[in-house]
């Protein structure tokens, strides 16, 4: 499993002709000028700090606005309310391929096109449904006897939601925003369609154009790939348990 | 993920607060009024944003299909099933339908079985599991675009790590075109989405069988089952909810296939590796055939609602009356 990306971190240190000689081994003498070029570059960083914008702006909107669905979903019985649920979780099962190109059609007589608003947005809608159905589930395990106490206290509903609910909510928030993070993070379909001018690349529109400018020089590319990985795995590393358990959840709750 | 589509049963038992009991008459109709402009006031963000980016434009996916069209100015050359009837004539089209299907089965007897023989291994007490947990969730996390760029170097002709292992261990035969031969293109792009995959499959099983109680399995043991006939009579029914899902996430997957296959063979060579999602990108964003690939749109998510649907109603349904439920009540 780890050997594809030990092989990787290690050709990176090597030459592009030590790696036809010598592709299994430790590097003959380590090179780091791979590593330190990338890092030393100002496109690496614009990459990883567009990617960050645009993780942190989808993360922001979908958790905000899923939070007070999901909030009304789990603590108001009003008229459509099971219909309006059903419409987003058939979301689930809708494949963002199809929808690509008339979203793509959307956005560009928007005017949103090379804007990192068009990416977020979009991923913040289609990340809704997961993040409703996850929050609603925590959302009904606070006890109500809490809302007739803050009601009671003189509280609206959005004071309890702001003041009583999300505090106690935070592992989940914790949860789904680590989701969002990630799925934005890896995201590549809409990215590429969005943005056409370099300027506003994430990390994986980044790599493949990296691997398509240099691909005879294989040692710079595994070096630029494992730099892009590091900041995915090491967030995994930190954020594991709230991933994992937003996955399995996401999957099995209902 | 998809039981939740189900509708749901235990509707308005966890209303909000009960209504202060003043004024039964004239209060009750406003204060419901209020109660439900409040709930949709907490819902409108929300829907503006799911209608607008995600109901809407597949809407008009539907609407546009049916024209020949380029994606400029609104479509207005209506061809009616014209689209339709020119993509189940369409080999590669055909091909892909094919290829879907081949992923499909290949997931299911060789990704799932294995995903499931690792979980119930690492659910022993064992040394280094958190880390060999780890370890397989990990590519699960890293994009799928850095994930094929790296296997389309490992792949290469030749130059490759893979053909150059081989070389190096005598095998040289085994190796070769990888990506690049149509007959082992499948084969290679399965293996990458192994690899990526399998890890997250093995996750939800783990999270499953934490979730079978010890008790049971114990009871097996001492009524003399063996290993095998512990698995196969005791675990496996308790993880038949965990399996469904685990199956139906991964056709699902299967089916909008994209990023993986266009960073590594951008659907070649000559269309061999090609998904509907590559198809579909091809014509609607590189050729500007807009209508068509919208009715490949279409026919794709036709074959996601209908396999949802029935998976739901056939399969899925159990979970809710079937098995589960009765053992765990035979179990108290």
């Amino acid at each position: 499993m780890a050997v594809p990306l030990l092989y990787a971190a290690l050709s990176g240190f090597k030459t592009t002709d030590e790696l036809s000689r010598n592709p299994v081994g430790l590097p003959e003498s380590w090179v780091t000028s791979n590593y330190t070029g990338i890092l030393g570059s100002g496109d690496f960083w614009r990459l990883i700090g567009n990617s960050t914008l645009i993780a942190v702006g989808t993360t922001v909107l979908v958790v905000a606005v899923s939070a007070l669905s999901a909030f009304s979903f789990a603590r108001f019985a009003f008229r459509g309310r099971e219909v309006l649920f059903t419409l987003f979780t058939m979301g689930l099962m809708f494949p963002f391929a199809v929808a690509a190109l008339p979203l793509f059609l959307l956005l560009r007589s928007l005017g949103l096109l090379d804007n990192p608003l068009g990416v977020i947005l979009p991923q913040a809608a289609f990340g809704l449904p997961m993040t409703i159905i996850i929050l609603r589930g925590f959302f009904r395990q606070i006890p109500g006897e809490l809302e007739e106490a803050a009601t009671l206290d003189g509280c609206s509903s959005f004071g309890f939601f702001w003041r009583v609910l999300l505090p106690m909510a935070r592992p989940a928030l914790g949860t789904v925003s680590v989701l969002a993070v990630v799925t934005s993070w890896n995201n590549f379909f809409l990215p590429l369609l969005v943005f056409t001018d370099a300027q506003w690349w994430t990390l994986p529109l980044g790599v493949q154009q990296f691997q398509g400018q240099y691909s005879a020089e294989y040692a710079k590319v595994f070096a630029y790939l494992v730099l892009a990985m590091v900041p995915t795995l090491a967030f995994y590393s930190v954020a594991e348990r709230q991933l994992v358990g937003g996955l399995t959840a996401g999957a099995t709750k209902g | 993920m998809t039981s939740t589509f189900l509708p749901d049963k235990r509707t308005g038992r966890d209303a909000g607060p009960p209504p202060p009991a003043t004024d039964p008459t004239r209060g009750r109709a406003r204060r419901r009024a209020l109660n439900w402009l409040t709930a949709a006031g907490f819902q409108l963000p929300a829907l503006v944003l799911f209608m607008g980016l995600v109901l809407l434009p597949m809407l008009f996916a539907l609407y546009a299909a049916f024209f020949r069209w380029g994606g400029f100015g609104m479509p207005s050359d209506y061809i009616g099933g014209e689209n339709f009837t020119r993509l189940f004539q369409d080999d590669v089209f055909l091909g892909d339908l094919w290829r879907c299907l081949v992923l499909v089965v290949l997931s299911l007897v060789i990704q799932l079985p294995f995903a499931l023989a690792m979980a119930v291994l690492l659910n022993q007490r064992m040394r280094g599991r958190a880390v060999y947990r780890m370890l397989f969730f990990a590519p699960y996390v890293l994009s799928e675009a850095i994930t094929g760029i790296l296997f389309g170097m490992i792949f290469a002709p030749d130059d490759g790590f893979a053909d150059q292992v081989l070389g190096k261990v005598g095998l040289d035969g085994l190796g070769g075109q990888w990506f690049a031969d149509p007959s082992t293109v499948m084969a290679t792009l399965f293996l990458v989405m192994m690899w990526k995959y399998f890890g997250f499959h093995m996750m939800l099983y783990l999270a499953g069988l934490q979730a079978v109680p010890r008790e049971l399995t114990e009871a097996a043991l001492i009524d003399g089952a063996g290993p095998w006939q512990r698995f196969r009579n005791v675990t496996l029914p308790l993880l038949a909810p965990t399996l469904r899902i685990s199956v139906f996430l991964s056709v699902i997957g299967s089916i909008q296939l994209f990023d993986l296959v266009w960073v590594t063979t951008a659907g070649g060579p000559d269309h061999h590796s090609e998904t509907m999602a590559v198809t579909m990108f091809q014509y609607g964003f590189k050729r500007y055939q807009v209508g068509y690939a919208s009715a490949i749109s279409v026919v794709m998510f036709a074959i996601s609602l209908v396999f949802a649907l029935a998976y739901q109603r056939f399969v899925l349904r159990r979970d809710l009356e079937g098995a589960t439920t009765t053992m765990r009540g035979d179990a108290k």
